[in-house]
């Protein structure tokens, strides 16, 4: 398929890039439904070799984010771009995968797939024409537009000099609002959002704080029936993740039922696991 | 003069008939073996005489030649020395050979006429039942083994009582009655405390034949747990115990004077193993350890660390429950069904899985060690088990029930089992298609989820695979199936 070219002052050219002081002359883009440009935007954005926490953050977020009917704004990078990606998709929403390479390229090989899925209901757009290769500095170019496209910008995880928080200067510079996901003090991958809190931007504890933001209000799905011994697992896990033999330990049941419950939970969309620690999924804190 | 003696060789797991004729003839002294011996076989000459002349018979001063027929197989290994001796000897008179010619041979010679134990008593037991003989010279040590075939064992201890049993002399008393050796001490499910959910695993592994596959960081217990799977496997058939007494036999990993193996056999290659060791080859060709571990559990250690080409192999034998081996000099099927245990780290550097430490490979790395597995062969792993580190609150857990109960609730459920695979009640049915589609279940995910279902459901007792059942069910499918990607 032919990528479409949108040049800047002719109709379609995203007016949002314009805000931009240098903004691309052309744009281009893979996938049909040009006008999402248009429509309110997020970007989440975070580090490549994220944890199963941040990957699991942004998977859950971009989900709830999309399924209000925001566009979730990424990089196509591994980790938390994918995962959010992922979620957006999942959520049943649309989202733009914003390229630092040639719009004919799907940067990283791996994520060929992913851009495929995407591109059936959202966007892959770049400023470089076909044939251009990756390159480093051409990254952090590409934040500018991934915070331009977007009215606010999500950090997941972040080290202290991660290209996400090029991102998050770029949405500062753009007046949008920057969201950064708070993370265990200990951890190196949050540290740079952590730092970011500290320097003012808001904490990220749902995804209602970027609703609110927005001044959207979130479609409430309905509460998923749970079995007694699902329930009492999901209120575990909400206190922390945890694995099966710590369930079984805390919950008293045999690791049969508390397998059982968690995958009612999985499957209700309520729970996910990774490398055999389980967690609540949400970022709804109950008020 | 001319004489015969029979004897078995080796073809992969089976026998065949071989004669040794031994020709003597006028001229200078001299000894050959004629017949595609190889070099063990080809140096019976020297262990042969050295034995005839230390137990004070005569060596012919003649030229002898030693033909085993049929002449165009290949014949490998020490069992020849005995029927050789006995041929030369009944050529000279000095047994008597109508009474040779009811007997087959088998054992190797020490210089001073002893009578060592050699790889396949049975089989050649077997086979020398079936070529109408029934009486089997062979060293006591293989004895027990011989007499499971059904034919009478002659234990001699050396090559003089040979003779003189053979020539009417003396009796010789027939091998004591199998005694089965007590079964080793195996590892007891009761040593490992918490673990609640690698031990249902282990149980459903145990009951419906799963293979099952651990991940976890270094230290979690994947091998003690895995190590612990043959304890609660029932007792081998009558039939089985057979096959796999025969197969250790020609490995010759049977110990000697033992009789029957009646527990499942446990093989734990190490990840250096070749191909043609964990498959089975050589130019025999050999059975390698998927057939060592028929009818029992192989256990590969740290998966990831296996060569490939190895992991690869193992596929016809997962699905089949044999392998065929095909080399130049044959093509020869061995069986292998066995219980697949499969361990591995969940990253190169072992810490992905552990909350206490960060995983410090980079994504190719971690791309890289788990693309070692083939999605064909993760598919074949019924159950998958991330076995995370365990937090003080579950290492002070009690003692663990012991292998023994646990076998108990195993042989139940096979015995449902083994009536039919109960069927899938509606609302189990309605859970798979609600996780098709949510987690986009393979087609032969599915078919693996349904089959464990089954297990649950017979474990529990139940006529018909509940809801509850489903959902255990899946809580064990392939890491390629979750919804997470690296």
């Amino acid at each position: 398929m032919t990528p479409r070219c949108l040049r800047r002052g002719r109709p379609g050219y995203p007016s949002a890039l314009t805000e931009l002081h240098d903004p691309p002359a052309t744009l281009f883009v893979r996938g049909e439904q040009v006008e999402i440009l248009a429509e309110p935007a997020v970007a989440i954005v975070g580090a490549r070799s994220c944890s199963a926490y941040g990957a699991q953050v942004a998977r859950s977020l971009a989900c709830e984010l999309a399924a209000a009917g925001l566009v979730v704004v990424s990089g196509l990078a591994r980790g938390v771009d994918a995962e959010a990606h992922r979620g957006a998709i999942e959520g049943g929403g649309t989202t733009i995968a914003v390229l630092g390479c040639g719009i004919d390229r799907d940067y990283p090989a791996r994520h060929a797939e992913l851009a495929r899925r995407i591109v059936g209901s959202g966007l892959i757009v770049s400023e470089y024409p076909p044939g251009v290769e990756p390159a480093p500095w051409r990254f952090p170019a590409r934040n500018r537009l991934i915070a331009a496209l977007a009215r606010a910008t999500v950090i997941v995880e972040a080290r202290e000099r991660s290209g996400a928080l090029i991102t998050a200067d770029f949405a500062l510079e753009l007046g949008r609002e920057v969201f950064a996901v708070p993370g265990e003090i200990s951890s190196g991958l949050s540290a740079g959002t952590n730092n970011l809190i500290r320097q003012g931007a808001a904490p990220l504890l749902s995804a209602d704080d970027v609703l609110d933001a927005l001044g959207l209000v979130r479609r409430a799905p309905p509460a998923p029936v749970l079995s007694a011994g699902a329930a009492a697992v999901l209120e575990l896990l909400r206190d922390a993740p945890a694995g099966v033999d710590e369930l079984v330990v805390r919950t008293r049941c045999a690791a049969a039922d508390v397998a059982a419950a968690l995958v009612e939970l999985e499957l209700s969309g309520l729970a996910s696991q990774a490398d055999g620690i389980h967690r609540a999924v949400g970022t709804t804190i109950a008020a | 003069m001319l004489a015969r003696a029979t004897t078995h060789a080796l073809v992969g797991i089976d026998a065949r008939t071989v004669e040794v004729e031994a020709h003597l003839q006028r001229g200078a002294p001299a000894f050959a073996i004629v017949g595609l011996p190889d070099k063990a076989c080809q140096e019976a000459k020297e262990r042969v005489r050295s034995a005839v002349k230390s137990v004070e018979l005569e060596w012919p001063r003649s030229r002898i030649t030693v033909n085993l027929a049929p002449a165009g197989l290949k014949k490998e290994g020490s069992g020849f020395d005995l029927p050789i001796a006995l041929a030369v000897l009944a050529a000279t008179r000095q047994v008597p050979f109508e009474r040779l010619d009811q007997h087959a041979a088998l054992g190797e010679l020490a210089l001073d006429g002893r009578i060592r134990p050699v790889p396949g008593a049975i089989v050649a037991a077997e086979a020398a039942r079936a070529a109408g003989l029934s009486r089997l010279l062979c060293a006591p040590e293989s004895a027990s083994e011989a007499a499971l075939a059904g034919i009478d064992a002659i234990p001699v201890v050396h090559l003089g009582q040979a003779a003189a049993y053979l020539s009417g002399l003396v009796d010789v008393d027939p091998p004591p009655p199998s005694v089965s050796t007590p079964p080793l001490p195996q590892p007891d499910l009761e040593d490992v405390r918490g673990q609640e959910r690698a031990r249902r695993a282990l149980e459903l592994a145990a009951a419906g034949g799963h293979n099952i596959l651990f991940g976890g960081p270094p230290g979690t217990g994947k091998t003690m747990l895995a190590r612990r799977l043959p304890g609660i496997l029932p007792a081998l058939t009558q039939e089985q115990a057979l096959e796999v007494t025969r197969i250790h036999s020609v490995a010759g990993i049977l110990p000697a004077r033992h009789g029957l193996v009646e527990r499942p056999p446990f093989r734990a290659p190490h990840h250096t193993a070749s191909t043609a060791a964990i498959v089975g080859g050589g130019p025999g060709p050999r059975p390698g350890e998927v057939t060592l571990a028929h009818h029992g559990v192989l256990l590969l250690d740290e998966l990831g660390e296996f060569p490939r080409p190895a992991l690869e192999a193992l596929r016809q034998p997962l699905e089949d429950g044999s392998v065929a081996v095909a080399r130049i000099a044959g093509r020869v099927t061995f069986p292998a069904r066995f219980l697949l245990v499969g361990t591995m780290n969940l990253c190169p550097c072992g810490a992905r899985g552990d909350p206490g430490l960060e995983c410090a490979c980079s994504t190719q790395r971690l791309a890289a060690y788990r693309e070692k597995l083939s999605r064909a062969l993760l598919d074949r792993f019924d159950l998958v088990v991330t076995v995370p580190r365990a937090r003080a609150v579950e290492v002070a857990g009690k003692r663990g029930e012991a292998s023994s109960a646990v076998a108990e609730r195993v042989a139940a459920a096979r015995e449902r089992l083994d009536r039919g695979s109960p069927p899938l009640a509606p609302p189990a049915s309605e859970l798979l298609a609600r996780a098709v589609d949510r987690v986009g279940l393979s087609a032969r995910g599915h078919a693996r989820v349904s089959r464990v279902a089954g297990t649950v459901a017979a474990l529990a007792g139940a006529e018909a695979v509940a809801a509850e059942h489903m959902a255990e069910a899946l809580s064990y499918r392939s890491p390629n199936e979750l919804a997470v990607a690296a």
